[in-house]
């Protein structure tokens, strides 16, 4: 499923005092199976953009195409295309309300009307993706650990089966263990069953990590887009938004300073340890 | 959409409304829905519309605003004209059916109470929108003060206003969150009988309740570490002092009394031929 997002507008409060012009003419595209990381300054327009792309809000101008289909053009078939795209916003968890975890899952299928069969194996698969055990899954969801909330609400938005996943920050406020689980998860939900994944988030070294492409949000504009390695080289632009490489890449850019011969281009810790295995070994020959 | 709600807003802008104190609003405020209750003839309501026409205009408040709020209450106002109009007891009746008839004393009821309540919310929106919500109670707390004899607790009544107060907009934003979330997990709050609608508004209120509870809890626990202890020896950061500019606006307040009165005493002596 591709979304094709063409001269997108958003005002808050359009005509007052609080006027705010969150997007501004943005045009984008995401194809069938991308891995996206979106990243930007607080209030450049991230969370405004993706809540636009499953409909919760309506574009001033500008439209969002769904397989070149206008999303807006039906208000009617809103649900379904809520059905495709799945967005679990920043701090899912606040959005628990059931009795136990499975009935809290099985919130979004049964909405979808699926049959019994259906919802049961949605729950159970949602859940095993997010890694929550059999045994936790009458528990209430208030009982949990925040990491374990969490993974519970990420859970029932992928028991609707999106075929687009959209993550706000889904590992904020959690520790590293909570952390790396969660995006452990996705990177297997990408690969395993090739959903196309908005991932928007904060830290430099999830997204070079994970990510295909890097979509820059500033000033409500797409202001850069391209692979990691196009974007983390253009440091100065970025620190000017506020925004940051990897930390690992200053090392680079250091060690390249006092002379060493290293490539400047490395932006995950993985990539960073064959670099310095091989300079270690280069300098003590 | 659910941020559209104005009623208890502030309206931030450089006016001489704005900057007078507090405590005189709250008091104008109040002798004006009195007033609205004296004046009976419609000379008196156009006297206090081309009043309150001046004060909005000089309070700088976007007129928009003012009938946002009034959009809220249109029910009101209609059911209130229509009961008025039907039920009111007159000499001259229009028309007649079982208990329900129309009377020239009627319309004019309804006409009058209708006026009354439009005058009255826009009066005292532009109280809301014109003082923050923090001058708005300490306000109260100053003028409650004196209740504190007998018992009232005028402090932590001043302070549940203004934590009330601040919380609405957070509030607010969260229920929108909240909405937005549970619709992106497919739920559906628009069709349905009563019953399904109602149920329908469960995996918003538990949510709802569940932050409010949290948030609630952490602000009580950020008072205390703060060493909050209510009313006792505590001073203030912003003390209230009458400016001229007020002592200026309580001179015309009381004009306008007296012109009020005035309207009403002629009344007695002119026969009421409106």
């Amino acid at each position: 499923m591709s979304i094709q997002i063409n001269h997108l507008t958003h005002i808050y409060n359009p005509g007052t005092t609080f006027e705010k012009v969150a997007l501004d003419d943005v045009t984008l595209e995401i194809k069938k199976g991308e891995f996206i990381g979106l990243i930007g300054h607080t209030g450049s327009g991230k969370s405004t953009l993706i809540q636009h792309l499953n409909g919760t809000i309506s574009p001033t101008s500008g439209e969002i195409l769904l397989d070149g289909e206008n999303i807006h053009k039906d208000k009617t078939k809103l649900r379904d295309v809520r059905r495709h795209i799945g967005l679990a916003f920043q701090y899912p968890e606040y959005q628990l309300f059931e009795m136990t975890v499975y009935k809290d899952v099985a919130f979004g299928p049964t909405n979808l009307k699926l049959a019994p069969k259906q919802i049961h194996e949605n729950v159970v698969q949602a859940l095993e993706t997010v890694g929550i055990s059999e045994e936790i899954y009458q528990k209430s969801p208030f009982e949990l650990s925040g990491g374990q909330k969490r993974r519970v609400a990420i859970a029932g938005v992928l028991a609707m089966n999106p075929e687009v996943l959209i993550l706000d920050e889904p590992t904020a406020g959690l520790d590293p263990r909570g952390r790396d689980e969660i995006l452990e998860a996705i990177r297997q939900l990408h690969e395993k069953r090739g959903i196309t994944v908005i991932l928007v988030s904060h830290s430099m070294e999830d997204i070079a990590k994970l990510v295909d492409r890097i979509v820059v949000m500033h000033h409500g504009k797409a202001a850069m887009q391209g692979t990691p390695k196009e974007i983390f080289s253009h440091v100065e632009e970025l620190e000017q938004m506020g925004l940051a490489a990897p930390q690992v890449s200053y090392v680079f850019a250091e060690l390249k300073k006092r002379g060493y011969d290293v490539p400047t281009d490395i932006y995950t810790v993985e990539e960073a340890k064959k670099v310095l295995y091989e300079l270690i070994k280069q300098v003590k020959v | 959409m659910i941020r559209d709600i104005t009623i208890g807003q502030y309206y931030p802008a450089e006016s001489p409304i704005h900057r007078l104190d507090a405590r005189l609003k709250i008091i104008v405020t109040f002798l004006f829905i009195v007033s609205l209750f004296i004046v009976n003839s419609i000379w008196g309501y156009i006297c206090v519309a081309l009043l309150l026409g001046m004060v909005i205009k000089a309070s700088r408040v976007p007129v928009k605003f003012m009938t946002k709020g009034l959009k809220s209450i249109l029910f009101i106002i209609i059911f209130t004209a229509i009961i008025n109009l039907f039920l009111t007891p007159g000499e001259d009746v229009l028309w007649e059916f079982g208990v329900l008839h129309i009377t020239i004393q009627g319309i004019y009821m309804a006409i009058r109470m209708c006026i009354r309540l439009v005058l009255l919310i826009v009066g005292s929106s532009l109280l809301t929108l014109t003082t923050t919500p923090i001058q708005l109670t300490d306000g109260l707390e100053y003028l409650l003060h004196p209740l504190k004899k007998i018992g009232v607790p005028a402090h932590e009544i001043a302070m549940m206003m203004t934590i009330a107060l601040r919380f609405i907009p957070t509030l607010l934003d969260e229920t929108d969150k909240i909405i937005k979330a549970q619709q992106a997990r497919g739920a559906d709050f628009d069709t349905g009988n009563m019953m399904q609608k109602a149920k329908s508004m469960i995996p918003i209120l538990v949510p709802l309740f569940i932050s409010a509870f949290r948030r609630a809890e952490e602000l009580a626990m950020a008072m205390e570490a703060r060493c909050y202890h209510g009313d006792e020896n505590r001073t203030r950061m912003n003390m209230m002092k009458m400016q001229s500019a007020d002592y200026r606006a309580m001179g015309m307040v009381v004009l306008y009394f007296i012109i009020i009165a005035g309207l009403r005493m002629a009344e007695v002596f002119v026969p009421n031929w409106i």
